[in-house]
């Protein structure tokens, strides 16, 4: 039986098309995917993703679980309301979710996707188990992602009472309200908020926001906005088999200090010793067609294949993520069809801020 | 709610026909079709002068969701295509019966399209 947000009503007032998301019934569009592609690029757009789970983590021993939990390094988090984008690893150094923690009065709060739901939460808690440390689900959370250049304004003129916390927050930075939670966090490459609230207010505030201009937008435009701004997708781009080096998310690990023992350390330190076999990189199509994932990615070093492929609405050409040898530069081939399609290969992202970053 | 012409013809994989007063055939894809494939970004036509069996993938439209095959509903050589489809995709969208044909056939048999459905078995088809 699939799940319902709070506002899976409003999303058929609105005209919403309805689609099985990892067992959510979520709109994919709410008549066409691309104008509200453009819409979040030039305006703001809201995105309901209630679906995701949020996990409160606290306890004397917060901050060492999850400096033995996550790539990234939490001790980052300098001070209250600042954010940090990490992978969680396993123990063979394959990716078992990517998240975002925040730093809060009560240690921290993480939100993972809503597809990992329950191996994530199966991993963090037996993890768990051997700090003192306090898990707690949040599934009485609603969640916003409002975004585009207008999304902040447009948040204020909705909820005023918001303005002077929201007007304080930079940008990966989130700060609660009372029961709300409202970050300077996103995955379009736009400004915006996320906001978490209690799900009996969420309907009111999506009504807010639509009145104050805000365009009801889809999972549909949620992908190609993501993949234009270079942003992974779990189950695309990583998985629990993928290095994260081979995924593009090298960033994200610190490997200072060498005695933080982060699960699957060893692993992914030995392949970056050695090199990692294979690299992430963005594609522009010069062939014929639309670059989707699944496709071959021919390279003089060996094949590679597409995590991610699309029409990219805002640069009118196809776009892709793809993970090739490492080897690989400059000029691929891509099986599309039974036919080699040239393509390029560029540093991502493809879009930031409505405009082309690529050369 | 899909639009279905009465005086065309359909095929069970989405593609209408219209019987040219020259005895040329005429095809697109129909608007129940555009509808399930939302946005669509790319149309690939087959050449003037193929000769299309029965069945045989023609050309590809593309969706910003995903790749779907043209089919030729009956043989024939295709005789005109499209080209401002393929410089303007989202006509697919906008006008699937009008500015948005995809290709025209000289039928290999002129009673080819005899035994297709009509607009009421493909409104029952789609359930419309």
């Amino acid at each position: 039986m699939p799940q319902r947000t709070p506002l899976f009503e409003a999303h058929v007032s609105a005209g919403g098309k309805i689609v099985d998301f990892a067992g959510w019934e979520l709109p994919i569009h709410y008549g066409s995917q691309l104008k509200e592609h453009e819409t979040v690029r030039a305006d703001a757009g809201v995105f309901d993703v209630s679906h995701m789970t949020v996990v409160d983590v606290s306890g004397p021993q917060a901050t060492a679980f999850l400096q033995k939990l996550l790539a990234n390094d939490v001790a980052k988090l300098g001070f209250e309301g600042k954010a940090l984008y990490s992978g969680m690893l396993n123990a063979q150094g394959g990716v078992i979710d990517d998240l975002i923690v925040y730093k809060t009065a009560w240690d921290y709060r993480v939100v993972v996707n809503a597809a990992t739901r329950d191996k994530d939460l199966a991993w963090i808690n037996q993890q768990a188990a051997a700090f003192d440390v306090t898990v707690t689900e949040r599934p009485e959370l609603a969640m916003l992602a409002i975004q585009g250049p207008n999304a902040i304004a447009k948040v204020k003129a909705a909820k005023p009472h918001l303005a002077a916390l929201i007007d304080s927050l930079k940008v990966f930075q989130g700060m609660p309200a009372g029961e709300w939670f409202v970050a300077r966090t996103g995955y379009t490459g736009e400004d915006g908020l996320e906001i978490m609230l209690p799900a009996s207010v969420a309907v009111a505030f999506w009504d807010a926001l639509l009145a104050a201009g805000v365009a009801p937008t889809g999972l549909g435009a949620r992908d190609t906005l993501r993949l234009e701004a270079g942003m992974n997708l779990y189950g695309h781009e990583m998985d629990d088999g993928v290095s994260p080096l081979a995924a593009g998310m090298g960033w994200t690990i610190a490997w200072q200090p060498a005695e933080r023992d982060f699960i699957g350390r060893s692993v992914i330190e030995a392949e970056k010793a050695t090199g990692p076999a294979y690299k992430q990189v963005g594609l522009v199509l010069e062939g014929k067609g639309v670059l989707r994932a699944g496709q071959v990615v021919k390279t003089p070093a060996g094949d590679g294949v597409i995590t991610s492929g699309t029409f990219s609405p805002t640069l009118k050409l196809s776009i892709a993520m793809a993970r090739v040898p490492a080897a690989a530069s400059e000029r691929v081939d891509v099986d599309i069809r039974g036919k080699n399609e040239p393509a390029r290969i560029v540093k991502m992202p493809f879009v930031r801020n409505g405009a082309k970053v690529f050369e | 709610m899909s639009n279905v012409p009465a005086e065309l013809k359909y095929v069970d994989t989405h593609e209408w026909l219209r019987l040219e007063a020259d005895g040329t055939v005429t095809i697109g894809i129909t608007d129940h079709a555009q509808e399930l494939l939302g946005d669509v970004v790319y149309v690939e036509l087959p050449e003037v002068g193929a000769q299309l069996a029965e069945h045989a993938v023609a050309g590809v439209v593309e969706s910003v969701k995903a790749a779907s095959d043209v089919y030729a509903p009956i043989a024939g050589e295709v005789v005109a295509i499209n080209e401002e489809l393929v410089a303007s995709p989202e006509l697919a969208n906008t006008a699937p019966y009008g500015e948005a044909w995809f290709f025209r056939v000289k039928p290999a048999d002129a009673n080819a399209l005899d035994g297709l459905m009509d607009a009421a078995g493909y409104t029952d088809l789609i359930g419309a």
